[in-house]
Order: structure tokens, then sequence, then C-alpha cells
């Protein structure tokens, strides 16, 4: 049915990047550059009262140090998010407070980085110190100090009570559901900071082109959002920044954030020169993390298990600044709750500050956190009322053709869109998912003795594809002489390979190869606008902006063909790079048709550009089954086999999908069982390195099954959703539902680490 | 101070301080697919191959390399003739962002020289050092397995 869609072609810039040729930010040298370094708070919480930058002045090589005395001061967010932004704007580039360890204090640009880091040393900051909130749960209390108390920050929910966000929304009668249900549950977890460690971390490099511009080149999510939020922090307009993104080394979230980028540029802008920040990796562990959530999940249902009522509360920590404070959030109500059907449902959510590291959005974006909850709580239903896991959710889990209201209740920080689901194939991956793991085999942890206990946990999950009536993406497309297509996209390929996956998009609409594709993207000069990366939006909304310019492009190639083919457009069809007359039974290349329209008659360049946006937000759905082995003397947990059943509609590029899938997959098992953050008594995180944060390499593996079950989503690009995100959100859950299976107690607090484990089965006997 | 050593098989002579890490040497010099992901030895993006064995560039000083052989990912192949290993984690679709490619394919290198025949745990202990967190390893497992059963059990 497809030919160059539903295909796994080779990743466009495979080879490329195979032979270390790809450009990434740092492989481009540049004359004269300067290195950019960060003096940081070693306080979590306190005024400046002073800051002597004269024996740093004094060193030779340091060029500029920009600090609150002598700079702008401008509120904003750092979040990464489409105009205008549902974060507050609580951000400065450098204020009179710090606000948690490793706060910017002063940036000092140098001639090497060692002259960078010996000045840093040499400046003299005096500090008063305030009380600190380094605990979600004692942000609210009446005593709390405050931590944003500054004047001209707004779009702060409640100052007063460290409130970055808040919302609730109420559908049906959530108390008198649960009053009147014949089975509740009611439990809630706490997750934890982690951080998202792409292999290349933060970097940038600014400098001014022949006419003065600023060039911002940098590795980010969002090209566009960084251009507008420069121009407003730097106070110039957007016409005088470019920004570029070459190669990006991993994301996950952490660069849809931008927060590095003006400190360079205005640096270059007061030096002339080009200056490159380059986070190291401990720098990157307090760049930007994950929201840590307090999930409370009440449930009522009736004694065959159907769910009536839902309850979530939740309590976010955003740490110092509110990025993406409100959004997380939300989506821990949206991209969870649609999930099962219910007359009454009720989301109560909080985000607060703290003086800990920023958190950000982070793959999973909120889905993740509350999933950690929802999850355990249907298995502890499944018990009480005498259930198959499996089977309480297939009797309660939305079905086709259905909606929920949550849809439209909860959306980016706002009123989200009704939504009816049109593609499932939920159960199909249910029913291989209890093949591939034995799960008839599974016996409860009452009948299991011995040292090392195994058990078997499932969840099942959806997350959303982009942000709906909000997500705008464009494209342009042009032919050349031989038959080839310019392809310019604002999609933003953070590795994903959605370059490639545009590029087979557009291939296949305009009845060519992808390799006639060549595509550029992600260039505020030369491309047109895009979001950007990020809530699993570039298949779904950037490919239906592709599909858009190439059905115009494929219009005007016919308008061409009918007049070289001495024919009727009716009677043009377009086939294999050719388009033929099917009454003459002649035909003309694309390169033909390119030259004509190029050199000979009516010139003009066959050329258009689409945008698109999207009134919904298709779920893509995923069942997931894990067998874990506990070791009951020392609390270890390893996991056997994982197993994850994956619809996100058509798979446009199938290996890059399940590639979404498995790297989410592998990334959400150590979160579950190794990431963690160790802090001091001031919140300073203490273990920013490989060696004492562990995240899992190739030994870790456990075995890893995944498979996609295709559906078909009418409103998609070849009928595709989104498939980016979602693979996070079940190792958590599922290992904490095979660990009660196994050994009887639940994980209530993240990692899932051994002392934890071993502390709970002591406390157990 | 100079050092001669052998850079993707061709005697070379540079001047270098002693002090100069190899990962910073060596993107001096041009040779940008050596990638720096954390500068504490932990993560592989910047492994280079000395005298077979796989290390990695951030740990090494310039005059450790001395009188030595290297290779490093542009000693490989290049657009037009990528490497066999190249080629098939591309096939494979173990390259995502692919910053931790570059050390992954000499790893994997270093491994079928010595052990043309892996066994799973085999290959698993020949990358351990190298970490990715855009694949989740499975398709950089399997392209291993393929790079070996292409090669055959010969050197390369």
């Amino acid at each position: 049915m497809f030919k160059e869609v539903n295909k796994s072609v080779k990743k466009v810039d495979g080879i490329s990047l195979a032979t270390g040729k790809a450009l990434f930010v740092d492989d481009q040298n540049f004359e004269g550059l300067l290195y950019g370094k960060f003096l940081r708070s070693p306080i979590p919480h306190g005024i400046i009262k002073s800051i002597d930058t004269s024996e740093a002045d004094k060193l030779p090589g340091v060029e500029t140090i920009i600090h609150y005395f002598n700079s702008s001061h401008i509120p904003h967010t750092t979040a990464g998010q489409g105009y205008p932004e549902p974060s507050p704007y609580d951000t400065y580039m450098f204020d009179k407070k710090v606000r948690f360890v490793g706060d910017n204090v002063a940036f000092i640009a140098a001639t090497s980085r060692e002259i960078a880091e010996e000045a840093i040393k040499k400046i003299k900051v005096e500090y008063e110190e305030l009380p600190a909130v380094l605990n979600l749960h004692d942000a609210m209390k009446d005593n709390a100090p405050k931590i944003h108390d500054e004047a001209d920050s707004f779009g702060i929910f409640d100052k007063d009570k460290n409130l970055a966000g808040g919302v609730e929304v109420n559908v049906g009668d959530v108390k008198k559901g649960l009053e009147e249900a014949e089975i509740r549950v009611d439990y809630s977890v706490d997750t934890h900071y982690s951080q998202h460690t792409p292999i290349e971390p933060h970097i940038c490099i600014t400098y001014l082109d022949e006419k003065g511009r600023l060039i911002i080149r940098t590795s980010t999510q969002v090209p566009f959002h960084v251009r507008r939020i420069c121009a407003m922090v730097l106070e110039t307009p957007e016409k005088n920044i470019r920004v570029i993104k070459p190669r990006i080394g991993g994301a996950f979230g952490t660069k849809q954030e931008v927060y590095l980028e003006y400190y360079a540029g205005k640096a270059t802008l007061l030096t002339g020169k080009p200056v490159k920040i380059e986070l190291t990796r401990e720098e990157e562990f307090i760049s930007r993390t994950r929201h840590p959530m307090y999930v409370n999940v009440k449930l009522g249902a009736d004694k065959t298990g159907k769910i009536h009522t839902i309850n979530m509360d939740v309590i976010s920590n955003t740490g110092a600044y509110g990025s993406h404070a409100l959004t997380v959030m939300f989506n821990s109500g949206s991209k969870c709750l649609p999930l099962y059907k219910a007359e009454n449902v009720r989301f109560n959510g909080k985000t607060v500050y703290t003086n800990l590291p920023v958190a950000g959005a982070y793959r999973g974006y909120g889905a993740t956190q509350g999933y950690a909850a929802l999850e355990q709580v249907l298995d502890i239903l499944a018990e009480k009322v005498g259930k198959d896991p499996v089977e309480i959710r297939k009797m309660n889990h939305i079905q086709k053709g259905e909606t929920s209201p949550i849809f439209k209740a909860l959306g980016e920080g706002k009123e989200g869109a009704e939504t009816f689901i049109k593609s499932i194939k939920l159960d199909e991956a249910l029913d291989w998912g209890v093949e591939e793991i034995n799960w008839q085999d599974r016996i409860p942890y009452t009948e299991k003795t011995g040292r090392y206990r195994k058990g078997k946990g499932m969840g099942i999950f959806m997350q959303g594809s982009g942000i709906p009536l909000v997500d705008m993406a464009s494209a342009f497309i042009k032919i050349n002489d031989d038959g080839s297509f310019n392809l310019q996209v604002g999609a933003t390929d953070l590795g994903t390979g959605s370059d490639t996956v545009l590029s087979q998009i557009a291939a296949e609409t305009l009845e060519t190869t992808t390799d006639n594709i060549i595509i550029y993207s992600s260039d505020t000069d030369m491309t047109p606008f895009d979001v950007g990366a990020y809530a699993s939006s570039t298949t779904y909304i950037s490919g239906g902006a592709v599909n858009n310019a190439a059905e115009k492009v494929k219009k005007q190639i016919i308008k061409v063909a009918a007049e070289m083919l001495e024919t009727h457009e009716d009677d043009i069809e377009l086939r294999d790079t050719k388009a033929f007359s099917k009454k003459n039974n002649t035909s003309k290349t694309f390169g033909d048709i390119g030259k004509y329209a190029l050199y000979i008659n009516n010139q003009f360049q066959i050329g258009a550009i689409g945008s698109h946006i999207s009134q919904v937000s298709p779920p893509p759905f995923m069942a997931v089954f894990v067998e874990i082995e506990v070791d009951t003397w020392t609390g270890k947990i390893k996991v056997l086999k994982y197993v994850c059943g994956v619809d996100c509609g058509t798979a446009i590029n199938p290996k890059l999908a399940e590639g979404q899938v498995e790297g989410a997959i592998v990334n959400g098992l150590s979160y579950a069982l190794t990431e963690r953050y160790i802090f001091n008594e001031k919140g300073k995180m203490m273990n920013g390195s490989f060696q004492d944060y562990k995240i899992f390499n190739i030994e870790d593996l456990p075995e890893l099954k995944v498979k996609l079950f295709p559906s078909y989503e009418p409103t998609g690009p070849y009928g595709a959703k989104s498939v980016s995100e979602i693979g996070i959100n079940g190792p958590i859950p599922a290992i904490a539902n095979a660990l009660y299976n196994a050994v009887g107690v639940r994980a209530h607090k993240f990692p899932m680490y051994p002392e934890f484990i071993l502390n709970k089965l002591e406390k157990n006997g | 101070m100079k050092i001669n050593f052998n850079l993707n098989g061709n005697d070379r002579t540079f001047e270098t301080e002693p002090n100069e890490k190899v990962l910073d040497f060596l993107r001096r010099i041009g040779l940008k697919g050596v990638k720096r992901g954390c500068e504490t030895g932990d993560c592989g993006a910047c492994a280079i191959i000395l005298d077979g064995k796989i290390i990695n560039s951030c740990m090494l000083y310039t005059g450790q390399i001395d009188g030595h052989s290297i290779t490093t990912i542009e000693g490989l192949g290049d657009n037009q003739n990528p490497h066999l290993i190249q080629e098939t984690f591309v096939d494979e679709g173990a390259v995502q962002c692919g910053f931790c490619t570059p050390g992954m394919i000499l790893a994997t290198k270093a491994l079928l020289d010595k052990t043309p025949n892996p066994t799973l745990e085999e290959i698993k202990n020949g990358l351990s050092g190298n970490l990715c967190r855009c694949t989740g390893y499975v398709k950089i497992e399997k392209a291993v397995v393929e790079s070996a059963k292409k090669l055959g059990g010969k050197n390369v």
C-alpha cells in the first residue's frame, strides 16, 4: 500500500554520523573563540549583597564578566514553549537573589577555559543567606521561606505559598463517588529527581556574522523559541538573531530550555567575539531535571472491578524556577486519566518551588510520574476484587470511538481539545504480551520461598501526539533541475530520525524515493517555522506540514506535466518520479518537468510551503510486561525480561520507531532502579558524574522485546501517531507490580534501590 | 614537546604541550569524530583504539601516545567508502543521535579484531565502557552481531 513510508529506510544522516563526519555544535572551528563559565551559588537561598570582580578583571585573557549589578533584569521563562509560554516569568539573566546551590551568579568569557576557571575563583561575592525549602512537602507550609518574592515576576500561581502553578478540574461528583464505592483504593507515591544525561551536554556557540547579526549555533530542541526568548532577554528584535541547530547529541527534553544561549550571546555582543558555553557533566546534572512528584490516587470501583471514580492529587516540585511547572503537572492528569473510563474524575495539581535544582521538560513529561501511581493502583484494585491485572485493565480502558472529558478539561496549562479515540490496538498488544511473558504461570508472592524470588508485573499506558490547537509546524519544498527536491523544515531532529521520517513522508506524497529528497532543518533564517521537537509532535504535526507542502507541489508538477504532455491535468498520474499521461501513454521524468519549469516555457519555481496544526492529540498506546528476580538477602532487583507492545499508528520508519521505544525503556529502567540524586544538607547534588549516577550500560540490558501494533490514525500523516515518549512510562509501575508479585511489598519511593527494598522486606518480617 | 605516533595508518609528528589531553589534541588537529561527553573516563564518547585496545582519550596525555599507534573513527572509513561496521550500524538502526556512535564503532572494531566470533557476553563486555542514552543498546548489540557475521570471523 505504501512505497516510502512504513519502510525502514536508512537514516538519512546515518553514514555521516557513523563516520564521525557530521557536524555537532563544537565541531566547527572559530577564530578567537572565547570560553564561557559560570560562577555558581554555594548556598541554596540568599541575597547577593555585593560582587567584587576586581581581581578577576586583572587576569590576562578575561574579556567580560556579567552579573546582576551590570546587566539588565528582564523577567522571562527558560521553558522553550510556544508564545505566550504557560510557564511563569520568574527567571532573570541574573537576579540579586540565588535560589539553589548552582544558581548562576556571574558569567565569565575568557580566551581559554583555564583562564575562565581561574577567574571564577577570584570573584568575591557577599551573600546574606536565607532559610531554604529542601523538600516539596515543606514548600506550602505557613512559615515556609518565600522563594519568589521579587516584585516584577509574573504568571506565578501564588507567590506567598511558593506555588508556581495550580489547577483543579472536576467531572461528576468524586466525593460522592468515593463515599458510595463498593471498593476503594487509596495509594501514594513519591517520584524522584533524575536527569536526561544526553551524551552531548548542553552546548552553544554564538558569533557575529559579517552584518553584525548574532548567530546562535546551539544544541537545542527549539530553535525558534531560542530566537524569541533570546531577543526578549537581550532586548533586540528577532531580526537581529539567527539560530542554527546542527546535529545534536541527544536531548530528551533537557534541550527544550533556553538558558545558555543568551549568556553567550550577551558576551558576544559585548566583545564582538565568538563565545562558547559547554556544560561539564557535573553541571549537566543541575541544568534541568525531571520534576519529582507526590502523586496520590483514590479510586472507587464496584465489586466487579469496574471503575466509577478516580481522584488524582499531585504535588510537583519544580525546584528554584518554574520551567514547565504548570504543564508537566497538567500532563500527569491529561496523559493518564483518560486511559480509564469513569463517571467521576477529579484532578487537583499543585506545583511548588523549592531551593533545589530546576526541573523542566523530560521525556514522559508528567505522565511518567502519574503512571508510577496509577498503574500500581490498578493492580491493587485487581487484587481487591480478585481479578487478573490484565482483565481489570481490559474492562476499564478507553476504547475506539470513546472520549474522556479530561481531554477537554486539561490541556497545556489551559483547556484542552475534545478527542475521540480513532485508533487503538491496545488489547492486541496485551494479548501478545501475555503470551511473551507466560503470564498464565504467574503465582502470588505468598507461594514463593527462597532467597531469589521471581515476580511478574504489567501495566498499560498512553501519551499524546503534539499539543492540539497550539503546536504549528511548516515545511517548504521546491523542485530542482534533476527532479530532486529540497525539503526545508523547522522541525528539529534530536537524533530521533525526524529528518528521515519527514523525508519519507515527502517522498511518499510526491511519488518519488526518499533519497531524492534533500532535507535541511532547524535554521531560523533558512527554514520555515516549527515549534520544535517536544510533546511527541514531530512525526504527527511536522509530518502533517510536510504532507501539506508536498500535496501543493504535486499539483504544480501535474499542471506542468499536463502542459508538456499536451493533455488534461486529470489525465496525469505521478509514479516512480515520473508523470504519465494515461491517455497518450507518454511520460516525463521529474527531471524533465523541473528543467521545463525552470528554463523552457511559462517558467516558475515549482515549490510550496505547507503548515499544519492539529485539532486533536491522538494517544499512542502501550502494554508492558516484565519479569524480575528479587534477591531477598540484599534487596536487589534484577530485570529478567521486559516485553513492550506499542500502538503508534503507522510506523513511518519501523526500525526508528522501535529504536525510540527501546531507548525510552532503557532510560526508564535505570530511572526506576538506579538513577538518583543524593543531596547534602544545603540541597547540593553530590553525585554529579557517571561514576556516581548510574545510567544503564549494555551489560545492564535485560532481555528486551518491543513489538509495534500498527493501527491507522486518520488524523495523522499516513496514519501515524507519536512514539518517542510513551516508552519511558512503563518501567516504574511494571517493575513495582512485579516486585509486589515477587515478595509482597509495594514501592512508593524511587528508585527501587536495594536498601529501600530490603528495609521494606525487613518490616514485613 | 614533539610526539611521534601512528595516526590512522600514517606516521605523524606533532607539537604538543605535556598537559594536553589526547581528546583535546585530536579535536585540535581536526579529528572531530572524537566526542567530549564527560571528561571523567565514564562515557566512552571519546574512545579511540590505542595499539589494538579501546581506551578513553580524555584519560590520556599526549605523551602517552608517543611511539604508539592510534585509530580514530576517521581512520575506518568515510561517506564514500564506509567501513563494514559503520554501514552495519546504520543498516541496523543502531545510530540515533550519533554522538556515542564513533566510540561504539571503535569499541566494536577493537572487540572483533581480537575476538572475531564473540559470544553475546563478550559483546556486552566489549561495549560496556560506552554509554548511549538514545538506543537502549538493543540495535547496537544486533549491529555488532551482524558485523561479526558479515566479517565471517576475519579481522579487518
